[in-house]
């Protein structure tokens, strides 16, 4: 009786017609998918094997064609003099290139630090009721919306160190004791830096929290209140651990973003070394100092870089690619109009 | 009672704080692209003075209408371009089992997450091999490298929301493939292609790292790469007031945009067709 009972009811399917229909739309599938793939193919896949190969030749700006293969040399290479020292050349020795490497990371551990917790602030702003919120969820919409080169250039003019209504504030508000040169002193220009990029792309992490926080269900918060729990409390056991994941991904394409940065910094602080990333160097060699195969050469180690990072994501996160895309983190930023879908 | 006061006062003041540090700058380049002489180097925190002669001398002098219209142009070929890639990709990634389908969308979230940087070198020798180079098409054939994988990604987290139900009336009607996806999907999706080709249509208005590297006329630029390179007479002459006025006329359209499809970007992918 009871085996009866266990049997799935299963095996009736019409096998014949569905395979046949089956075949059709795999075919179709294929047939979809191929101008995609080639477009991704020429501007994606193949100039990034280019440019690697280039990393390992001596190609110039002039000369792309007659490039000779010269195997680590721009990465790195070694002359024993006379004397037996050796000397060390290339990018792993050089100094100006692990100087961006270090401005990088500090530029991107430091500005998501902040937009994750300013975000965490406005998105629980926007996730109370109250009067007017409609108004606050369009204000933090235009820093996201406006182009960075003109929040760039917005900033600059209001960090300008003579004529800057910033200075003006902090000298009325006794903040500062005298006009700064935000843009240009070594001491300041990251900080600068890192105020445009905060002010600029919080709104994305906020929304990006904001969502994560309406998935949370209102009941457990009500259980919580019944039992007199703190509000302090409650966002530390409640909050912050259902919100977590949403969190998570939100910081990791921000991580990812920050990585690579390159208008902010080219219009805000240029030549200055206290802010150059490795995009704004490998830029420069490519393009303005002829040095095109070394210029591959940090590029290539730029993307290699963020190929780590990536892989070290998808394996942590676990993230499904296959009946399980996230809504939330399905969306992946690269300028800033990335927003995520369900507010 | 006094408690609960002082705790909505303080509420009501990180709003405004929040508000305020979101807008100000924005406000501030406005109110500096009225300006002009020596106003501009007053600071002031409220409208004192009144000209139009940045946005009259902004184009006038120089290239800037010109630029605006390559931007326009890059931008919305751009968009139309990776919209019609991705319509038709995003239905074999979402209605279609095959093998390998997991790992094709994981090369394309891959590709959504390359450095800019790393692919430039490359892209430039195929752009000059392609004899494009400093023209609107070398943007256009660049910007695809973000705008395709993005589309794709969003239209097909999109199209697998749709009910299977109305799938299989079409199939059980004879529909082909094709049909479906021009016939009943693309109906139900308009919500979804406005606000990924919004989104799109912004991020390419906004690049600037391709835009500089594959163009290098006044007349070829688009509109951040003219804001970023106006200059005045010298390097210690920068005209703010122009810069400012120029900075203007290009967000202005993209507030408005976001502003007004801000809730269609929210119901953009649950307002299609029957909800799952």
């Amino acid at each position: 009786m009871s085996s009866e009972t266990i049997v799935p009811p299963k095996v009736v399917l019409a096998k014949p017609i569905k395979s046949e229909l089956l075949t059709q739309r795999v075919a179709a599938a294929r047939w979809f998918l191929i101008p995609m793939l080639v477009a991704l193919a020429v501007v994606a896949g193949w100039p990034l094997l280019r440019s690697i190969y280039f990393s390992f030749t001596d190609a110039s700006l002039t000369d792309l064609y007659n490039a000779k293969f010269v195997g680590f040399k721009n990465y790195i290479s070694w002359t024993t003099l006379k004397s037996g020292r050796t000397i060390y050349s290339g990018l792993l020795v050089d100094p100006v290139w692990w100087n961006a490497v270090w401005n990088t990371l500090r530029f991107a551990v430091v500005s998501v630090f902040f937009e994750a917790v300013l975000g965490m602030i406005v998105a629980l702003v926007l996730n109370a009721e109250f009067k007017g919120r409609s108004i606050v969820r369009a204000a933090i919409l235009i820093p996201w919306a406006i182009p960075t080169i003109v929040s760039a250039k917005m900033w600059a003019w209001m960090l300008n160190d003579q004529f800057g209504i910033l200075n003006d504030l902090g000298l009325r508000l006794g903040l500062l004791g005298e006009k700064v040169a935000w843009t240009a002193q070594p001491d300041t220009a990251m900080t600068a830096v890192l105020i445009v990029d905060v002010w600029k792309t919080t709104p994305f992490m906020a929304l990006l929290v904001l969502a994560g926080l309406q998935m949370i269900p209102k009941d457990i918060y009500e259980a919580a209140e019944i039992d007199g729990v703190h509000p302090v409390k409650q966002f530390f056991r409640i909050t912050l651990p259902l919100v977590r994941p949403a969190l998570m991904v939100a910081i990791i394409f921000r991580l990812l973003d920050a990585m690579r940065i390159f208008d902010l910094i080219y219009v805000l602080t240029p030549n200055s070394s206290a802010t150059k990333t490795m995009s704004v160097v490998a830029r420069e060699n490519l393009f303005d100092f002829d040095k095109f195969a070394y210029g591959s050469a940090q590029s290539t180690l730029l993307f290699v870089i963020i190929a780590v990072m990536t892989a070290l994501y998808i394996w942590l996160g676990r993230v499904r690619f296959d009946g399980g895309i996230d809504r939330c983190s399905g969306v992946i930023p690269r300028q800033p109009p990335f927003i995520c879908w369900c507010w | 009672m006094l408690w609960s006061y002082t705790k909505t006062t303080a509420f009501y003041m990180l709003v405004l704080v929040i508000v305020v540090i979101s807008v100000f700058p924005f406000y501030y380049a406005i109110l500096t692209s009225f300006k002009s002489g020596t106003a501009l180097f007053q600071v002031d925190y409220w409208p004192t003075s009144f000209s139009w002669d940045n946005y009259i001398a902004v184009f006038s002098q120089g290239a800037f209408p010109r630029n605006l219209l390559n931007s326009v142009f890059v931008a919305s070929t751009t968009v139309l371009l990776a919209l019609f890639l991705a319509v038709t990709a995003a239905f074999a990634l979402s209605r279609v089992r095959f093998r390998g389908r997991s790992l094709l969308l994981m090369t394309i979230l891959g590709v959504s997450m390359f450095p800019q940087i790393a692919v430039l070198a490359g892209l430039f020798e195929v752009i000059r091999a392609l004899g494009i180079y400093n023209t609107p098409w070398a943007l256009i054939f660049s910007y695809t490298i973000f705008t395709l994988p993005f589309t794709v990604w969003v239209l097909t987290t999109f199209m697998r929301e749709l009910p299977i139900e109305i799938e299989e009336a079409a199939i059980v009607d004879g529909a082909t493939p094709w049909v479906i996806i021009t016939r009943v999907f693309l109906p139900l999706m308009w919500p979804a292609l406005v606000t990924t080709g919004l989104l799109a249509f912004i991020g390419a208005w906004n690049e600037f790292l391709f835009a500089l590297t594959f163009t290098s006329s006044n007349l070829t630029r688009t509109v951040p790469v003219a804001i970023a390179l106006l200059s005045g007479g010298s390097q210690y002459e920068i005209p703010w007031g122009i810069i400012m006025a120029a900075s203007v006329i290009v967000t202005v359209p993209l507030v408005v945009l976001v502003l007004v499809f801000q809730r269609k970007i929210v119901s953009g992918l649950t307002a299609g067709g029957v909800k799952g």
